[in-house]
């Protein structure tokens, strides 16, 4: 069976709910059903072939080509598939995932990945704020499985994180790992202010020496044997992270936030 | 059946349903994983007083083990899944925790999950990191060398224990070197341990005693300073006997330890001093587990 493609005809005027197109609503769909389904633009309900041309029926393999950044909430609580999206994706991208993976070429909004629970999600370009992180209001956020970034983050990246692993190639923005409560965060790239704020527990994996607030105590260079079996799982990915020249086991280690339960680490590659 | 000079007897050993557990110990170098795997492993030579039975199963080259340092795999038996978790934890508490630069890993994936580190973690006093990688917990403890790595919890799986033969050989230098022998290829077969000191035991019991207090005691048939003092199992020549017990994973486990051990022992043959191979066995009346010396070597 060849994969069900979804080709955006136009940008969209008004932002688009892809929520209803996941793998796992989809499974029963005819083709000509999936057609039918109303997607909600603004105030406007529009069916999907109004939007896009539809190839393949493989339903659990979902391809979106053209995508725009108009597309929001894409993989929204994705149970099992693929989502493979040929260009930019909205915000909400892979929010409250399950499983499955989802993987985007271009860019991706805010709160990409929020309050995912488990599976993979890989984003070639950069993401907005809030990714990772738990929706307003909310107090876990990621609770499970990978997220890749290759290019730059937002601020917040893993705001409330509970659980799973953030991979970030690039720089991430203020505020990285604020309010985690455990989880890893690793950024190869640059680092903004206000790292890990009134993190409780948690790892913030980092190359480069970030600018750490006061509330950080230094606990000295150490050679960490978790590292390794850390970078070991990295290496199926596609990503400097499954580099071996990349990895390493000895770190300078920041414990805080102090102003918090201060059971977090900034771990510093040395 | 002789076999270079060497009598196999038309008996079997006769073997028990157990409960099994493996974990794999690491270290800094293979001297200290070895020293921890050993004070693990120590006092684990029979359930009857041990609570488990323990060996080392293999040392591990620095690739196979989930950091990248050197390492070595233990095994642990016991008759109920309770004891065998009680006898794991307590072990890893007092001899690898405590050991310099030893971290501890799972060596059964599959299974019922047992505590590990999962319970050690206590230790940290609230310091301690979970970190869950590739979907398997490891719990990162703060100590003084460091920190202390173990997997939060290793997999139980059925086994079998008592898997047994008696080496009867013209002395007692003869019956130690066979049996040195036959432990040193008995240890290349995977999934399987020797549990007793050197893999040897010389102090072969049967069930029951004179005294009411005792449910085991010396197996006198075997005794050769005995030959004329009970009824006797040995001919005149034999001066002395030593037994080689094998615990292991599955029967086909504890079938190619024996024949390779048993092989070893013939290897060196009548030439050398050794007469006979016999097996311990309860009659067949409480084992479900038969290893028949000849089936094995046939």
């Amino acid at each position: 069976m060849k994969a069900l493609t979804l080709t955006l005809k136009n940008s969209p005027e008004q932002r688009i709910d892809m929520s209803p197109l996941t793998c796992q609503l989809l499974k029963t769909l005819t083709i000509e059903d999936i057609a039918a389904l109303t997607l909600q633009s603004g105030k406007r309900k529009l069916r999907v072939d109004e939007l896009f041309t539809l190839e393949g029926s493989d339903s659990q393999e979902l391809i979106i080509k053209n995508s725009h950044d108009k597309l929001d909430f894409i993989g929204k609580d994705l149970d099992g598939g693929s989502i493979t999206i040929e260009g930019n994706a909205g915000a909400y991208l892979a929010m409250g995932m399950k499983a499955g993976d989802i993987k985007v070429s271009g860019n991706a909004g805010l709160y990409a990945g929020c309050e995912m629970k488990k599976g993979y999600l890989e984003v070639s370009g950069n993401v907005g704020d809030f990714l990772g992180a738990a929706l307003p209001g909310n107090k876990m956020g990621m609770k499970g499985g990978t997220i890749l970034v290759k290019g730059n983050v937002g601020q917040r990246a893993g705001d409330h994180m509970r659980r799973g692993n953030i991979l970030i190639e690039g720089n991430a923005g203020d505020y990285c790992g604020s309010r985690m409560t455990a989880g890893t965060i690793a950024v190869m790239g640059q680092t903004g202010r206000y790292l890990g704020y009134a993190m409780r527990r948690g790892t913030l994996l980092l190359w480069n020496q970030p600018q750490l607030s006061a509330s950080f105590n230094d606990c000295g260079a150490h050679t960490l044997a978790f590292l390794p079996i850390l970078f070991a799982s990295f290496k199926s990915l596609n990503s400097s992270f499954s580099d071996v020249e990349q990895s390493f086991n000895r770190v300078q280690r920041y414990a805080g936030d102090m102003s918090e339960m201060g059971r977090g680490e900034v771990l510093v590659k040395i | 059946m002789i076999i270079n000079g060497v009598t196999i007897d038309a008996t079997f050993a006769e073997a028990f349903p157990m409960k099994a557990t493996r974990a794999i110990i690491t270290a800094q170098n293979e001297k200290w994983a070895m020293i921890s795997a050993q004070a693990m492993t120590g006092f684990a030579t029979s359930v009857i007083a041990c609570g488990c039975e323990g060996a080392i199963e293999r040392v591990l080259d620095p690739s196979e083990t989930p950091d990248g340092r050197p390492g070595v795999a233990v095994m642990f038996f016991a008759m109920g899944g309770k004891g065998l978790a009680k006898q794991l934890e307590t072990r890893a508490g007092q001899c690898v925790l405590t050991s310099p630069t030893a971290a501890l890993f799972a060596g059964i994936d599959g299974g019922i999950r047992i505590p590990l580190g999962k319970n050690l973690r206590y230790f940290g006093d609230g310091f301690q990191i979970s970190k869950v990688i590739s979907g398997k917990r490891y719990w990162r403890i703060p100590v003084m060398d460091g920190e202390f790595l173990a997997e939060a919890t290793t997999g139980q799986v059925d086994a079998i224990g008592g898997g047994n033969f008696l080496v009867l050989a013209e002395s007692q230098p003869q019956a130690l070197a066979a049996c040195e022998a036959a432990i040193e290829e008995m240890r290349k077969i995977p999934n399987v341990i020797m549990p007793f000191p050197g893999g040897v035991v010389r102090s072969g019991s049967k069930v029951g005693s004179k005294y009411k207090t005792l449910g085991a005691s010396t197996n006198d048939a075997f005794c050769p300073t005995l030959k004329g003092a009970t009824r006797t199992d040995l001919s005149p020549e034999i001066e002395s006997v030593m037994e080689i017990v094998i615990d292991g994973l599955t029967k086909e486990d504890i079938d190619k330890a024996m024949r390779v051990g048993i092989q070893a022992v013939c290897d060196l043959g009548a030439q050398q001093g050794i007469k006979r191979i016999s097996a311990g066995n309860y009659g067949g009346k409480l084992g479900p587990f038969h290893f028949h010396l000849q089936e094995i070597m046939a």
